[in-house]
């Protein structure tokens, strides 16, 4: 781990040779740790001064709060329907300012111009779809992946029965209390 | 419960004023006063006279017929250890990626041109997702927003009317068909308070085919589900086993008055076999019917059917509506298919392609096609092929036999309905297990085309052969002596016999009575024990009887 410290010299530069210098120096006695042809700095880092794709000035500009949308609020009802449909317990002041944080950010997109443009589901949208043969080519990894679950019982993964919902939300707020968060 | 017959005419009606219904509903309102309660305002107008009436929607899930899942390479296979057809994929390990398999996609297209549905060129894969201890990643794989094929047609039918025997054909429009992935079984274990998690399943391919609710009993839903196994089973794409899981059907059923807006649908599950699921239908029509009439609410629930009772169950509450939270699948570009070789973009790897027109060409006979041809090439009437259709190997069957008997098809078509199939479904059991083989069959009919039994020496000689399996009809007939006599000289004897004992009775024919030949005939044939053959022993007690006699 400590190979790979950043120092504050390249917090912003990623990796630099300087770095990888000083941690090769450290790992000498170790053999094989990091090659050396790297200090020859044959590999071109895309954060070195000759070929940034970082913009040396950021291009974005605070947007003001007047334009964007008014804030969306988040009811408790809203947030409960939202805890049991993830499983993720964020009902404490610092979850839901984190939420709402989260929101207004995204809220940006609301300002882009999309009239007339389709919308997209991902930037590998126009890419062809891969189609497989119909052939065995896989499948025979019981012994591995039985050996990932604590509990097994004869060769079938374990779990708890059923579906046990999540209890209502008075409830849950009593047991939170006590909890750490 | 009102005849499906009857169902049919109400439920055009209601398909001519679902149009109207907000109208109809305000007028309502309007006539009645506000001091009656809403459950006694349908007792106030016109459609109180008619009675609630089933609605039945289907949601049926086929599983592919593939050498490997839809999204990974693992093999398909039924009953296999527990976990030893589980990839890392099916497993939901961190960093795998579904890869389509393009067999899956061909059955996909395969079906949906069987049901006459329009294949969208471009389809996409969507996420839906739930929590459940055998749905490993937490979400499903399928295809919510455009899937493969939309609207469709199913057409089926079934025997109906007072003798059923009239084919009565129907039509349920089919509203998509989308793949998507299956999930894991899950074995509970009441006794130790878990769940017993087998992978095997999950990830395996699934067709899902979605149904308008246009049925309104169990009948027409079984017929539907049978006319569905029988086309998926021509194209091969599916083996449409219900017992084995291989075809999964839900019940969506709800009641109502025609006319009025569809009433709130209750989820049935827990369907094995298409018996259980015209049963299973009918009692939840019943079941709502009884709650309304009680002046009670259905429920907007899932209930399991229980073929022990026959009844349906409450399955565990599904906490109200459920929030699938559904998403584009990022791992995964839109499908596309191509409509046929001249769409093809250049230089593309026909491995890499599926092409629609190729697929419509390579379809096989589909079983309304097989029907006519049956009608066309022997002759027999409609209600006849459907049987030879619907009942598993007997169509089969019915062909070998006609290739080794001379006699005529409608004939045959008799023997196998009635005597064949009746004695098969009073002991319940199917044609492959039949005691006695087309070509034993044959051979009985060949004896009685060509005068060695008669007709009912036949029937006799056929129990028979079915009680000891492998004897052939011209042992039977043997060792029972159900030959007919047809030796001249005998038959003149006898027949000479009886002629010059009754000397009343061929004095009335001669006169006239020809009725009386049948007694002088049931004389002759009380003699030789019914073994005459009735055509020779009438021609010669009429020669006899002429006058003059010989």
């Amino acid at each position: 781990m400590s190979a790979f410290r950043l120092t504050g010299l390249c917090s912003c530069r990623g990796v630099s040779l300087k770095v990888i210098e000083s941690s090769c120096n450290l790992s000498r006695n170790r053999r094989g740790c990091l090659q050396r042809p790297l200090l020859n700095g044959t590999r071109l880092f895309s954060s070195h001064s000759l070929n940034s794709k970082v913009p040396r000035v950021p291009t974005w500009e605070q947007i003001p709060e007047e334009q964007l949308p008014p804030p969306a609020v988040v009811p408790a009802d809203l947030v409960d329907k939202l805890e049991r449909l993830a499983l993720v317990d964020f009902r404490t002041k610092e979850g839901l300012a984190c939420l709402e944080k989260a929101i207004r950010f995204a809220d940006q997109l609301h300002l882009v111009d999309t009239s007339g443009v389709e919308p997209m589901d991902s930037v590998l949208e126009d890419r062809a779809l891969y189609l497989r043969n119909d052939t065995e080519t896989e499948g025979d990894s019981a012994e591995e992946l039985l050996k990932l679950a604590k509990n097994t019982v004869e060769e079938y993964f374990v779990a708890p029965p059923g579906n046990i919902p999540l209890p209502k939300r008075e409830e849950r707020t009593a047991m939170l209390k006590h909890s750490e968060f | 419960m009102a005849s499906c017959v009857a169902n049919e005419l109400l439920h055009k009606i209601k398909q001519l004023s679902i149009l109207l219904p907000i109208n109809v509903c305000l007028r309502r309102r309007c006539s009645t006063s506000s001091k009656q309660r809403d459950s006694q305002r349908h007792l106030t107008t016109k459609s109180s006279s008619e009675k609630l009436v089933g609605v039945v929607g289907l949601e049926i899930h086929a599983q592919i017929s593939s050498n490997s899942k839809l999204f990974s390479g693992s093999p398909v296979c039924f009953s296999a250890p527990p976990n030893s057809q589980v990839s890392f994929f099916d497993a939901s390990l961190p960093g795998t990626l579904p890869v389509l398999n393009r067999r899956c996609v061909e059955a996909a297209v395969m079906t949906g041109l069987a049901l006459n549905c329009t294949i969208n060129k471009k389809s996409l894969f969507d996420r839906k997702h739930y929590f459940y201890a055998d749905l490993p990643a937490g979400y499903q794989i399928t295809q919510q927003r455009r899937p493969v094929a939309v609207d469709g047609v199913l057409t089926y039918s079934f025997l109906g009317g007072k003798k059923r025997s009239q084919v009565v054909r129907k039509h349920v429009q089919i509203k998509q068909i989308q793949l998507e992935q299956d999930s894991g079984k899950s074995l509970h274990d009441d006794v130790h308070s878990q769940t017993l998690i087998d992978l095997n399943r999950a990830g395996v391919g699934l067709m899902e085919l979605v149904m308008e609710p246009d049925m309104s009993c169990g009948e027409e839903a079984a017929a539907a589900v049978r006319e569905l196994q029988l086309i998926l089973q021509a194209l091969g794409t599916c083996q449409g086993n219900m017992s084995e899981g291989q075809l999964r059907v839900d019940a969506n059923v709800s009641v109502h008055r025609p006319g009025e807006p569809l009433g709130v649908r209750t989820e049935v599950k827990n369907i094995n076999s298409i018996r259980y699921l015209a049963r299973a239908i009918d009692y939840e029509i019943q079941r709502q019917i009884g709650v309304m009439q009680r002046g009670g609410t259905v429920h907007n629930e899932t209930r399991a059917y229980d073929s022990k009772s026959g009844e349906t169950i409450p399955m565990r509450d599904k906490e109200g509506l459920q929030d699938y939270r559904f998403m584009p699948e990022p791992n995964l570009p839109p499908l596309i298919v191509f409509e046929d070789n001249a769409t093809l973009p250049p230089g593309v790897d026909s491995s890499q392609v599926v092409v629609v027109q190729k697929i419509k060409e390579g379809l096989p006979e589909l079983p309304s096609v097989k029907r006519e041809h049956l009608v066309q090439a022997y002759g027999i009437l409609p209600e006849h092929s459907f049987t030879l259709v619907n009942e598993e190997g007997l169509m089969e069957y019915f062909e070998e036999v006609m290739k080794a008997t001379r006699k005529e098809p409608r004939k045959v078509i008799g023997w196998v309905m009635n005597e064949l199939l009746g004695q098969l479904k009073q002991q319940d059991m199917s044609v492959s297990q039949s005691p006695i083989s087309p070509a034993a069959l044959a051979e009985l009919l060949e004896l009685q085309e060509t005068g060695r039994v008669s007709s009912s020496g036949a029937k006799q000689v056929f129990q028979v052969m079915w009680g000891s399996s492998g004897k052939t009809a011209e042992q039977v007939i043997q060792e029972q002596d159900l030959g007919l006599v047809s030796d001249a000289t005998q038959l003149h004897n006898i027949c000479q016999k009886v002629v010059d004992s009754h000397p009343t009775e061929v004095h009335a024919i001669r006169n006239g009575n020809a009725k009386v030949l049948n007694k002088l005939m049931g004389l002759v044939q009380r003699e030789l024990r019914g073994k005459a053959d009735p055509v020779l022993v009438m021609e010669i007690l009429k020669q006899k009887t002429r006058g003059g006699g010989c």
